[in-house]
């Protein structure tokens, strides 16, 4: 079988004398999408820094399989050939989209950048996929010259997703996508989401603290407490056969509907 | 059409449940179960309630997770366990082998139920005209009427969702089905719709357990009967 597109060994990161996250260790396959779940201050955000790079880990290493040029530590590579990575292979879906969009330049000009970051050159084509874009996310092409700030908070949600998956990334991190959305609103992204992570074969890495985001969108499940890992397993498994008591007690705190 | 290599085989399944709001309670459910299933076989799993049936074929489809045993699964006449399987072996073989039919429909939001049913199929790589040619079949055999196709499926009765979920799992000819009361909550009409429907899996050599409260359906589908037993009383052992 296939190598795993990312690898995590011992994952540790502290600030100051508090530990975020605590060695965590685990292997993202193709087709993949991981979901870490757990309550806030339980390290799922740092950790997924550490894997994006974003942050140096104190202990540990995060290997990638890179399309071409074999597997690459993570936090040994130059801040320029990061930075492409990011650009070209990865997404980074932010929960605030102003920290993922440029809100200074048009719609369209925060999805032509992605594209040419990897290359593309052509203006007619490139505002042509960013059209395209737009209607996959839903929004109305009109608003296509308009910056983000004349964006409903939902929109811009679905123009950041739009600016990471423009480029066809292999790998995506997402930071609660849909955290602090009107539940109408969520329902629309979960669903564009699902779709284009199954469309796309995308890899994923989801935060969340929502398990029934969780049970939509995840294939496996990390449940963190304290910053170590308690738990993991196939997502039905983990919420439908807890083994762990911090599990047990997240999955029964549920409200049913 | 028996063949005389099972497709499913569970040796010496023992399956508990461990509550840590109660103290780290365990609660044994399932005590040494050994089965195994053939193509053209449909199995139902009779006992009282409580007995454990449930848990025994979520632990089979890997919802549950088993403390011992071995549940072995033929694909590409291959045995692949999956007791303490890797989550992706576990994905691999649903995906491609083991289908699961449960009474509750988990509802996706803004989904319509014809592409609800359809997905699986998408998922195989079936062109989408295609998969959603044969989403409408199952929906029209299964009595959802032909309004209700566009519509997501969060808003319909209980019946109705229930059968869309059946269609959802046997639009793909998968060669081990599990199936968890299919027909509970169902009218006779409806009913018959869904026992015609697993009677031409069966026959067409799909390997199934089912749980069957109806003995009008167990008796339509069914080849042979396995008694699950509280396991304070295990199997072959006379009170």
């Amino acid at each position: 079988m296939s190598a795993p597109l990312l690898s995590a060994r011992g994952v540790t990161k502290r600030f100051g004398g508090r530990i975020a996250c605590r060695d965590v260790s685990f292997d993202l396959w193709p087709g993949e999408v991981l979901g870490i779940v757990g309550e806030s201050g339980s390290g799922k955000t740092t950790l997924l820094n550490c894997l994006a790079g974003r942050l140096l880990p104190d202990g540990g290493s995060v290997a990638y399989e890179t399309q071409s040029a074999g597997t690459v530590d993570v936090h040994h590579l130059s801040e320029a050939r990061r930075r492409l990575l990011a650009r070209t292979e990865w997404g980074f879906v932010n929960q605030d989209a102003r920290d993922g969009l440029r809100m200074g330049v048009s719609a369209g000009a925060n999805i032509g950048e992605r594209l040419m970051a990897v290359g593309a050159r052509h203006y007619g084509d490139i505002r042509r996929e960013a059209v395209d874009w737009m209607a996959r996310v839903e929004i109305d092409a009109d608003r296509l010259d308009d910056r983000p700030t004349t964006y409903s908070g939902g929109m811009r949600q679905r123009l950041q997703i739009a600016r990471n998956l423009v480029s066809k990334p292999r790998l995506v991190f997402m930071d609660e996508p849909t955290g602090g959305l009107d539940v109408s609103v969520q329902a629309r992204i979960l669903d564009l989401l699902r779709g284009l992570v199954e469309g796309l074969h995308l890899s994923a890495v989801l935060v969340t603290h929502d398990l029934g985001v969780a049970r939509l969108l995840t294939h496996r499940l990390m449940v963190m407490q304290g910053g170590a890992v308690v738990e993991q397993g196939l997502t039905d498994q983990v919420l439908d056969d807890p083994q762990d008591a911090y599990t047990q007690m997240l999955v029964a705190s549920i409200l049913p509907v | 059409m028996t063949s005389s290599q099972p497709a499913l085989r569970v040796c010496g399944l023992a399956k508990s449940f461990t509550v840590h709001a109660q103290g780290g309670l365990s609660l044994p459910v399932l005590c040494d179960v050994s089965l195994s299933v053939s193509p053209g076989e449909c199995l139902a799993l009779v006992g009282p309630s409580g007995a454990g049936k449930s848990t025994l074929l979520r632990s089979l489809y890997g919802n549950y997770r088993a403390d011992s045993g071995s549940i072995r699964v033929r694909q590409d006449n291959i045995w692949t366990e999956l007791v303490g399987a890797e989550p992706r072996t576990v994905l691999d073989v649903r995906h491609r082998t083991m289908g699961f039919v449960s009474q509750f429909l988990r509802v996706i939001p803004r989904v319509s139920a014809v592409d609800v049913v359809a997905e699986p199929l998408l998922r195989r790589g079936t062109d989408a005209d295609e998969a959603r040619r044969r989403a409408e079949f199952l929906l029209g055999m299964l009595g959802i009427p032909a309004r209700l196709w566009s519509l997501p499926p969060a808003t319909f009765s209980g019946g109705e969702q229930q059968r869309v979920n059946i269609a959802r799992s046997l639009i793909v000819d998968y060669p081990i089905l599990l199936l968890d009361e299919p027909t509970a909550s169902l009218d006779a009409a409806n009913r018959d719709g869904v026992v015609e429907l697993i009677r031409q899996r069966r026959d067409a050599g799909a390997a199934i357990v089912g749980i069957f409260h109806d003995t009008y359906v167990r008796d339509a589908v069914a080849t042979r009967l396995h008694e699950v037993l509280p396991p304070a009383q295990p199997a072959g052992v006379s009170p």
